[in-house]
């Protein structure tokens, strides 16, 4: 984009691939207008564990418990996953299969699929869970719209706030909670609810 | 796209933005902020800041219409609610129209997403906040008068004035490095706003509040005579990232040639 020698056949092709995305758009919103306070109006570019690129709008639908990590954290990060499978388990079972997970990173340079992988394994992580990587200045939006605070110290650590963020089925944030290694009542609460209003 | 919006910006710095989209370099180098940058909350290690180039004006009016223009989900009849608030543009006549003799004053009313779109045009991006502390620590002539009192006073009497109803123009007197209207003018957005307070590391599991934060540190902060700064690190982190308010503003930095955004 710096006038770095894009050709005009480049040009061509980028403007045929910009023209083939608008029937996409227009499916989706025919599929139901996205609402302006939803996460999913901010679409970054996503990698699952298993190396798959997707969209965050995939996850529409669903209640999503989603919160954000890095893997090399050895205290708090852990007990995130922990907190969201005691409150996974916490449902019933039948209630339980309409749940997804989002656990996005804010360590690209050392979260590679390979890493989240592992993390994934490690924690037992189901079908119903999604570890997402994402390029560093995506991983900044997705926080701030999230209420996620982060910040790199210089020895490669993070401080950052550990929070787990309920989205309804549309991406709006319907709870939040701060409790860890624990069923946070309030959520839980409202994640039958959302379960329930999408049932 | 790109070279339409270029030229849009070359236009506007012809038609007498003498401060238009100017980048300065800055050398950077050992610097000690405000704010702990160690492990430990209650001191301070000085951080290496990288060369980079900041714009020597905050983002006008005039070059916040000609980006609206090019990116029209940006107007403010467009725009999500999650990316900013009602108040995003109130000062503009219309979703793109500008008010009279807005052109050269800093745009205000946007939001931290807006003007992280805005740099984004620009190849270039929200300076950090260290970046940010850096480049304001300097006089007309010093690189840092952080120490000089008569400094401290000359900064914090524009924060104890009334705010205006909108900001003046840009382009007041250079710094030590040729940066304009550090102080003085409006407040600005830096990328890491919402993560300033996030210090120490202190990652104890008795209170269950201090779980809130992995390594939840006191906030504390080394030089409690900088209350000109530290206000503005007050405001920032009072606010979220689709807030907008009537004196906040934003610039933009970019890498040196060579380096990566």
């Amino acid at each position: 984009m710096n006038g770095s020698g894009l050709s005009r056949r480049d040009a061509v092709l980028l403007f045929a691939a910009a023209a083939a995305c608008l029937p996409i758009a227009a499916r989706a919103a025919a599929a139901g207008e996205l609402p302006g306070n939803s996460i999913y109006q901010f679409r970054p570019p996503l990698t699952d564990q298993d190396g798959h690129t997707f969209d965050i709008t995939s996850l529409r639908g669903a209640p999503v418990l989603v919160s954000m990590f890095y893997s090399s954290c050895e205290m708090v990060c852990p007990m995130i996953f922990e907190t969201i499978q005691l409150t996974l388990k916490a449902l019933p079972a039948a209630e339980r299969e309409r749940v997804r997970v989002l656990m996005v990173s804010f360590d690209p340079a050392r979260d590679s699929v390979a890493v989240l992988k592992q993390k994934a394994e490690a924690h037992r992580c189901d079908a119903r869970w999604t570890l997402a990587r994402t390029d560093e200045t995506s991983a900044r939006k997705l926080a701030a719209l999230l209420g996620v605070q982060y910040r790199r110290l210089a020895s490669g650590e993070f401080n950052h706030s550990s929070t787990i963020e309920l989205l309804d089925a549309d991406g709006r944030i319907a709870a939040r909670t701060g409790t860890l290694a624990a069923v946070d009542p309030g959520l839980l609460k409202a994640l039958r609810a959302a379960i329930s209003a999408h049932a | 796209m790109h070279a339409v919006h270029a030229v849009g910006i070359a236009l506007l710095t012809a038609c007498g933005a003498a401060f238009g989209a100017d980048y300065m370099a800055l050398p950077g180098g050992r610097f000690v902020s405000v704010l702990p940058q160690g492990s430990v909350p209650t001191a301070t290690v000085p951080v290496d800041i990288e060369p980079f180039a900041l714009r020597t004006t905050p983002v006008t009016a005039g070059e916040y219409l000609a980006f609206v223009r090019a990116n029209p989900a940006w107007q403010r009849t467009q725009v999500p609610e999650v990316f900013a608030d009602k108040r995003y543009l109130i000062d503009w006549r219309s979703a793109a129209q500008l008010a009279d003799d807005a052109a050269m004053r800093p745009q205000t009313n946007v939001s931290w997403f807006a003007a992280k779109a805005y740099c984004e045009s620009e190849g270039a991006r929200l300076p950090t906040w260290l970046e940010w502390e850096y480049a304001a620590s300097a006089d007309e002539t010093r690189r840092d008068a952080r120490a000089d009192p008569a400094w401290r006073r000359r900064i914090l009497a524009w924060y104890e004035r009334p705010s205006a109803a909108l900001p003046p123009n840009v382009g007041g007197p250079p710094n030590a490095y040729g940066v304009r209207d550090l102080h003085g003018l409006v407040w600005e957005w830096v990328d890491d706003f919402n993560a300033l307070f996030i210090a120490g590391d202190s990652r104890t599991q008795g209170d269950p509040d201090d779980l809130k934060f992995c390594g939840a540190g006191a906030i504390s902060v080394i030089d409690r005579d900088s209350y000109a700064v530290l206000m503005r690190i007050a405001l920032l982190s009072s606010l979220g990232a689709a807030d907008t308010t009537s004196n906040l503003g934003f610039r933009c930095a970019r890498p040196l040639d060579g380096a990566r955004p």
